[in-house]
């Protein structure tokens, strides 16, 4: 490969990288802090190392149900309950969708 | 882990400089921001893990001055025989290798705002944003006869993790069967407010099983147990009998060290095992950064940015914040996160998020197997800007089980991965 194809390449290659930067998204701050506060106990990104279930590629749908049932008390629990009953619907929606989208 | 020039020559290179400029506004000059974490415990170890993994354009250097991480919760434990140092003992290696922290291990010995630099016992080192993670110190100003590491080895307080740990595990070891351990706990706001309840229920298992003929005396500064208090209550009557004596309204007002005799205000005991927690304040870091500035004791911050109220671009987070949060590992973690949040938006040019909520959970074991929880949601008030407490979300266990005992194992594993892993 000669030098100047080289610079062209990269050259190239950073056009891509700030076409891509500029086209990216700011992830979703509120998704990303609250599914942080479940990864004290349930491992970075829902990645549990044990004892807890794993949150990461849980189903969507299984997670808000999960969280409902926490919060009537159809589901019993030792502390569950209580911090499913801080969450709004909306939120644990958003924690649903964050973990529902992590590789397990 | 010896320090390396290099690291210090890496830091050199990424603090010249002001503002960092837009990476396809000028692509040959760009440099890194660089944030700078003093302090490598629950709360410092997860900003810098966070800020590296959200923002992996942002340079991180933690500086801490002990070669590992010791974990105060579960150190209870170590002090009651059914733990080792060794189970709360964790490495900082896969903060370097897996997300690229530089890890440097140095004493801070000042902090200029202006200049923003960092003053260590090996170098200086500049920064964009500095994050404080200091945890407590002791104020000695009313025991100074405690003031000195010879006399904490006589009498300890065994409130930050390590060889303060071992020690009082070692004087327990050597007691005599009807010896008599007391318990000094300080007005709060201290760090960890169940730990000393928690403490003494691993000290009377401990006794219990070994000494039956040995006392746990507790002279509780507060007017009463200041958290889980009908469940620690109902232990000590039910579980330690005859071994454990609560007396609240008890502060500390001396002690003679060579006898392990403390005086306060109803009681003067000659113990045979001293275990003195004294009073506590922000960790001296924040000082030498000028940003104590609640009662001389601890910090206010932004609760969306952790932002000092006193100083631009330092954050502090974990114990040394003036916050209606408990002061415990876990709070350390989850405002952690909250800053690298708010650290990354800041470098990027993006909003910080305006609504941060959050999660205190908090084990303590009754004895080797059984653990009670106490647990709640916080959410940002911005009309009040501080952190509230939702009611519904909180409050504690029925009873103590060896099931929570089990989750409280898993919440340990779990965190101490989530801080280092």
């Amino acid at each position: 490969m000669t030098r100047r194809r080289i610079h062209a390449t990269a050259g190239v290659a950073l056009l891509l990288l700030c076409t891509g930067a500029a086209a990216q998204a700011a992830p979703d701050a509120q998704a990303r802090q609250l599914a942080a506060t479940c990864s004290a106990c349930h491992g970075t990104n829902g990645h549990s190392v044990g004892g807890t279930p794993v949150l990461a590629g849980l189903n969507r749908a299984h997670f808000i149900k999960q969280m409902k049932d926490f919060k009537s008390g159809a589901r019993p629990a030792t502390v569950m309950h209580r911090h499913a009953n801080g969450y709004s619907d909306a939120e644990i929606e958003k924690m649903a969708d964050y973990f529902a989208a992590q590789k397990r | 882990m010896a320090f390396q020039r290099r690291d210090f020559l890496k830091l050199a290179a990424a603090g010249i400089g002001a503002a960092a400029l837009g990476a396809c506004a000028a692509p040959a000059g760009k440099r890194k921001a660089h944030v700078v974490v003093v302090g490598g415990g629950f709360g410092g170890a997860t900003t810098a893990k966070y800020i590296r993994m959200w923002g992996p354009d942002i340079e991180v250097t933690l500086i801490e001055r002990n070669p590992n991480f010791i974990s105060c919760p579960f150190s209870n434990l170590v002090i009651g025989g059914s733990k080792t140092m060794a189970d709360i003992t964790h490495n900082y290696d896969a903060l370097r290798s897996k997300y690229g922290v530089n890890i440097v291990q140095a004493e801070v010995t000042g902090i200029n705002p202006g200049k923003r630099t960092v003053t260590t016992s090996n170098g200086v080192v500049s920064y964009d944003r500095l994050v404080l993670s200091p945890g407590i110190d002791f104020m000695y100003d009313t025991l100074p006869m405690l003031a000195s590491a010879e006399a904490q080895e006589q009498v300890p307080h065994s409130w930050k993790a390590g060889p303060q740990t071992v020690i009082l595990r070692k004087q327990l070891e050597a007691m005599k069967n009807g010896g008599v351990y007391v318990l000094s706990i300080p007005k709060a706001p201290y760090r960890c407010p169940p730990g000393p309840y928690e403490r003494a229920c691993q000290v009377a298992y401990y006794l219990k099983t070994t000494k039956p003929r040995s006392k746990v005396i507790i002279l509780d500064a507060n007017p009463e147990v200041t958290s889980k208090k009908g469940l620690f209550m109902k232990v000590w009557a039910e579980m330690y009998p005859g071994i454990v004596e609560y007396k609240p309204n008890n502060a500390a007002l001396h002690v003679d060290v060579a006898t392990r005799t403390i005086k306060s205000e109803f009681e003067k005991i000659k113990a045979d095992v001293l275990n003195v927690v004294p009073p506590q304040k922000a960790g001296t870091v924040a000082a030498l950064a000028g940003v104590v500035n609640v009662d001389n004791r601890w910090c206010a911050v932004d609760f969306t940015s952790y932002e000092s109220k006193a100083q631009k671009n330092i954050h502090v987070i974990g114990d040394a914040i003036s916050a209606p949060l408990p002061k415990s590992g876990h709070m350390a973690n989850q405002t952690g996160k909250i800053a690298a949040g708010a650290i990354v938006a800041l470098v990027n040019g993006d909003p910080v998020y305006a609504n941060p909520k959050f999660a205190n959970t908090c084990y303590s074991f009754v004895d080797n197997k059984q653990a009670v929880n106490v647990a709640g949601v916080f959410a940002y008030d911005p009309e009040k800007k501080t952190m509230v407490g939702i009611k519904e979300s909180s409050g504690v266990s029925n009873a103590p089980s060896e099931i929570e005992g089990g989750y409280a194992q898993a919440w340990a594993s779990n965190i101490w991965n989530d801080v280092l892993k």
